[in-house]
């Protein structure tokens, strides 16, 4: 396969809007969890409370759960009849086969990673940096936003990354609550997929490159914040 | 002076109490209703209808074919997983920093292409296409594919919750036993192992819940013959398509408390030796080593 057929199968219409898609909806998905995946390590390090043993184990569901059993499970749950899904209906929100459904499949399936990344940075925060800045007179705010925060950054963007990286190319938990119609909510590797089904294995391999490269720009910038964190902390 | 201390460096009771009700309400929602809702879905018709879609011929076929997946793929990652943190944590030779990046390949590779890349390998079209053709011997769309294709997504787990854990320990236990006399063999079974045995068991345990569970990769290689070619997520996929939703929901409910196990059996692991820790976790501590 030469360069032009290449370039028309790995930047058809079709397959820019899979990675638009793919790449949006990682972001929406890896932000969600950015946020509460940072107050759910919190909660886990910091406070102590009943079912705080559950709560921990169920973070790695995600991990341990096959990912088509997610997928069923949430085209499920929010389908048109589903327990939420149909509470949403009547409102006028649809919260699957379309592009709100990519968002919820690929924010539980990376929902671990900013938990995991930021857990073990923060319990091993030195706790006399915090009594310093409160005896020196902050406010709890100040101390959180200025001292413990500003601490987090590295592990918390490293998270990110893993989380957005992992939603790039999730495929399993996608495609049921997706729906899957082309230029609309048809992610990346579905399109691998199609192609294959269809024996066009050029075009399915133009369109793994590209996901090749994402992965590996991906990795890089993952690669980049560590080392950068390394010489912060040094 | 403890008291004033506690005042500035404890959260407010509100902002304790507002947190946890958040976390465990997005929790709840994202994570513990999707659970609950397979069971609910596969208990529809009651135990008797669910546990007669688990004897349907395709589903026992589908059952056994994920086992003996696991079964095969879980052994060879984990002795090669053994052998490479051996060789990473206890040895210094060149180009370590590839064979370690290397290790983590499967898990940055869309699955998707995991499984794509066999196919082009091994595929009728592919570069040993003719030759395993004319041999009578079939790999994609056939379960050697599934095999193989499950061995690459979960070969990272074993090594990389041993090279930490490995290196942590340090080398002094070993050198001590090879200046004793002991031969490689001799001191890895009587010192390195026993050190490392419940990290092992971490590894192999999420090694495991991945081999049974995994779906884009095998979906790719699987070429999905009913009865033959598919493992129990793509049995999942193929009834929920055919609007079989207690068959569906049947089976996803058996990788669920596939699932559930594996995260009882990883907190008593965790219990037992407290700095075992989730692969992404371990990255951090990989990238600093």
């Amino acid at each position: 396969m030469g360069w032009p057929a290449f370039a028309a199968a790995a930047f058809s219409s079709r397959a820019l809007h899979a990675y638009g898609l793919s790449l949006s909806a990682a972001l929406i998905g890896a932000t969600l969890n950015a946020v509460f995946g940072l107050l759910t390590a919190w909660v886990l390090v910091r406070y102590r409370f009943p079912g705080r043993a559950v709560l921990n184990a169920l973070v790695d569901l995600p991990f341990a759960l096959p990912t088509a059993v997610a997928g069923v499970s949430l085209a499920g749950l929010y389908g048109a009849t589903g327990w939420i899904g149909g509470l949403l209906a009547p409102l006028g929100i649809k919260t699957a086969y379309n592009e709100v459904g990519v968002v919820i499949a690929l924010t539980f399936v990376g929902l671990p990673f900013v938990v995991r990344t930021v857990e073990p940075v923060l319990r091993d925060l030195a706790h006399d940096v915090e009594e310093a800045a409160a005896s020196l007179g902050a406010n709890r705010l100040q101390t959180v936003a200025r001292v413990i925060l500003p601490a987090l950054v590295p592990a918390w963007i490293t998270g990110f990354a893993l989380a957005f990286a992992r939603a790039v190319g999730e495929y399993g938990s996608v495609i049921f609550i997706a729906g899957n119609m082309p230029y609309k909510t048809e992610i990346a590797p579905l399109l691998i997929t199609i192609e294959l089904e269809q024996f066009d294995y050029g075009s399915a391999s133009a369109i793994a490159t590209v996901m090749l490269l994402i992965a590996f720009a991906m990795l890089l910038t993952v690669n980049g914040v560590q080392a950068w964190a390394g010489r912060v902390s040094q | 002076m403890s008291g004033a201390r506690r005042g500035t460096t404890d959260d407010p009771l509100w902002a304790r109490f507002g947190l946890i009700a958040i976390v465990t309400a997005f929790v709840g929602f994202m994570l513990v209703l999707p659970l609950v809702a397979v069971f609910a879905q596969a208990l529809a018709k009651g135990v008797q209808g669910s546990l007669a879609a688990l004897a349907d011929p395709d589903a026992l076929s589908a059952i056994r074919l994920t086992l003996v997946t696991a079964a095969i793929a879980v052994p060879v990652n984990t002795l090669i997983g053994v052998c490479a943190a051996w060789a990473i944590a206890k040895h210094d030779f060149p180009a370590k920093s590839v064979l370690i990046s290397l290790i983590d390949l499967p898990f940055s590779v869309s699955p998707v292409v995991a499984g794509l890349a066999y196919v082009l390998v091994f595929g009728l079209q592919g570069w040993f296409g003719r030759w395993l053709d004319a041999h009578r011997i079939k790999i994609v769309f056939a379960a050697p594919g599934i095999v193989l294709a499950t061995v690459f997504v979960t070969f990272p787990f074993v090594a990389r919750e041993l090279i930490p854990l490995m290196q942590a320990q340090g080398r002094d236990e070993e050198e001590a036993a090879v200046s004793l006399g002991a031969d490689g063999l001799t001191t890895f079974l009587r010192v390195t192992a026993p050190n490392i045995r419940w990290g092992l068991l971490y590894g192999v345990l999420l090694c495991n819940a991945r081999a049974m569970g995994e779906f884009g990769a095998v979906s790719v290689v699987s070429g999905h013959v009913r009865g033959l070619t598919d493992t129990m997520p793509l049995q999942v996929e193929i009834l929920y398509n055919d609007y079989d939703m207690v068959g569906a929901f049947s089976v996803a409910a058996l990788l669920c408390l596939l699932a559930v196990a594996t995260l009882v059996l990883k907190t008593a692991l965790e219990r037992l030796q407290p700095q075992l820790s989730d692969p992404i976790a371990l990255q951090k501590t990989r990238l600093r080593a």
